[in-house]
């Protein structure tokens, strides 16, 4: 598989440390929601680094989204999360990975379980669904530290209110907005369990999110009864110095 | 006296990170590739391998007893693949084959 | 590959002469390779075992009755970063390689979650190499190989390897993890021996 030249044709910011990039691919083949690109970033110099992002959005029309939350003390997701500029090219490989994926054919129940940015790739299942005639059951439990963090708000606000048999849940670890009952903590058992979704609908689950929160979200479900057969994780994180 | 717990730093992620490597050597998506650990027998997804990134390669290890299973290091000219640590390698094919 | 545009990276403009192809860092990246062991001091132990087969031990307390170094030294790691001035306190291999009966030429270490790293035994003398115990005037926490690594600062990072816990003298060389996996059987960063054939 080659590195191609994507072009960043538009760009927004999802919350105050993320960003959504809109880029233009001249062969695209399409992809399957969970998978991924790598993109490859050269200095001038020739010192070179690459990085593995979600597709936000598979892309159909020969563009494709991704949403780059910028790390503190990262070396490209700055870079890629504030400077590059409409119109620039980077390098690009994908789509790729092939375990942590939706087929929208299938129609059993899924539980997206998301832990801040590790809900890009359930985020490109939704809208996978949502553009296919797929009817099967979705449920995505996302959990944020504050109100501020969620990515895709009205959207998914939109897609929770339009679409049947789905249901959108939002649960704060840190700060809860007012009105919600639910006091501020990570997630529990409670929060995975819905009529629909049970164990006993034998849903496919997919976690995503920081290691730690996969560990405990995958423990929590195999408790909960679920096959663990059914349950699929990508863990996101800085990839290290 | 030597304890291994889970790194609270999470210093790993997990073999998903390989699709992209691995894809530039075989036909094939081999994160859906199931490994069978010399250790300790125990058969896990390539994707759900405990995978390190920051060192001078990657070092993907049994998420049953954290053993070497899979060792890659791409240098500008040469990719190099270590499985001694995995018995066997089981690759789910797509219908009609791999891609070209 | 393509430039792409306005992309430094994480270097530093620096005022001194690097090795080539290095960039300078302030803090101290963390790279593991698998899970961090947490060894208890009480428990440590440090075995030379020479060619013939004979072995060394030495327990905590008597690494820390022996003659001990405070080398201030720069670091150069292959994925690229060097830091400057780095000060840490342990003994130097001198001393140790002293109490042992060896002609052998090379030395392959050994780590507690199975790392290994070979060099030659003449780098290991000369005062070119240590077991620190301390950084910064602190206990070397586990993440960077406490309580105990191996450092030989003119050779790059992966060389000093962390949580060490004996040396294997041999005749014959044998490469270590790193480097039975492409990269070079010495690894002089002023040569910029990164890979093999380098």
């Amino acid at each position: 598989m080659r590195w191609q030249l994507a072009r960043l044709v538009d760009a927004h910011p999802e919350t105050a440390t993320a960003r959504t990039l809109t880029l233009e691919l001249d062969s695209w083949p399409g992809a399957l929601p969970g998978q991924h690109v790598d993109l490859r970033l050269t200095a001038e110099d020739g010192y070179s680094t690459q990085r593995s992002y979600s597709l936000a959005e598979v892309g159909d029309s020969g563009r494709v989204r991704l949403t780059i939350q910028r790390l503190a003390d990262g070396e490209v997701s700055p870079f890629l999360a504030d400077e590059l500029a409409i119109g620039d090219e980077i390098e690009l490989r994908g789509p790729v990975g092939g375990w942590f994926v939706w087929d929208p054919a299938d129609t059993d129940p899924v539980l997206l379980v998301a832990g801040g940015s590790g809900v890009v790739p359930l985020m490109a299942m939704l809208r996978a669904r949502r553009s296919s005639d797929s009817k099967a059951p979705f449920r995505l439990v996302y959990s944020v530290r504050q109100q501020a963090d969620v990515y895709y708000a009205e959207e998914l606000g939109e897609i929770a209110a339009t679409g049947r048999d789905v249901e959108t849940v939002i649960v704060y670890s840190r700060v809860a907005p007012p009105g919600i009952a639910r006091s501020a903590q990570r997630v529990m058992a409670a929060d995975l369990q819905a009529p629909g979704w049970e164990a006993g609908n034998g849903p496919r689950c997919y976690v995503c999110g920081s290691t730690g929160f996969v560990e405990s979200v995958t423990q929590a479900l195999v408790h909960l009864g679920h096959d663990p057969q059914r349950i699929r994780t990508e863990r996101f994180g800085p990839s290290g110095g | 006296m030597v304890t291994t717990p889970h790194d609270p730093g999470s210093a790993h992620l997990d073999g998903n990170v390989l699709a992209g490597p691995l894809r530039e050597l075989f036909a094939v998506d081999m994160t859906s590739a199931r490994t069978e650990c010399v250790g300790c027998g125990q058969r896990a997804a390539v994707a759900e391998l405990e995978t390190y990134l920051g060192g001078p390669g990657v070092v993907a290890r049994c998420p049953g007893c954290h053993a070497a299973v899979l060792r890659y290091v791409r240098t500008p000219s040469t990719a190099y693949l270590d499985l001694r640590g995995t018995l066997t390698m089981t690759v789910p094919m797509p219908a009609g084959g791999a891609e070209s | 590959m393509a430039i792409t545009r306005g992309f430094r990276g994480r270097r530093l403009d620096a005022d001194v002469e690097l090795p080539p192809g290095q960039y300078l860092t302030q803090d101290f990246p963390v790279l593991s390779a698998g899970p961090t062991p947490r060894i208890d001091r009480d428990s440590w132990e440090f075995t030379i075992t020479t060619e013939a087969g004979a072995t060394h031990s030495w327990a905590w307390q008597q690494l820390l009755a022996l003659p001990q170094d405070k080398p201030t030294v720069d670091i150069h790691c292959v994925t690229k970063w060097s830091k400057l001035g780095t000060a840490w306190q342990g003994v130097s291999l001198d001393v140790l390689l002293e109490q042992v009966e060896s002609t052998a030429d090379y030395a392959l270490v050994h780590s507690h979650g199975g790392y290994t790293t070979n060099l030659p035994v003449q780098d290991l003398l000369d005062g070119q190499a240590w077991l620190v115990h301390q950084y910064d005037g602190e206990d070397l926490p586990p993440e960077h190989g406490g309580p105990v690594r191996l450092l030989v600062p003119h050779l790059y990072l992966w060389k000093s390897a962390k949580w060490v816990n004996g040396i294997q003298l041999l005749e014959q060389d044998e490469p270590g993890f790193w480097e039975t996996l492409g990269y070079h059987e010495y690894g002089d960063p002023w040569r910029e021996q990164r890979y093999a054939g380098d």
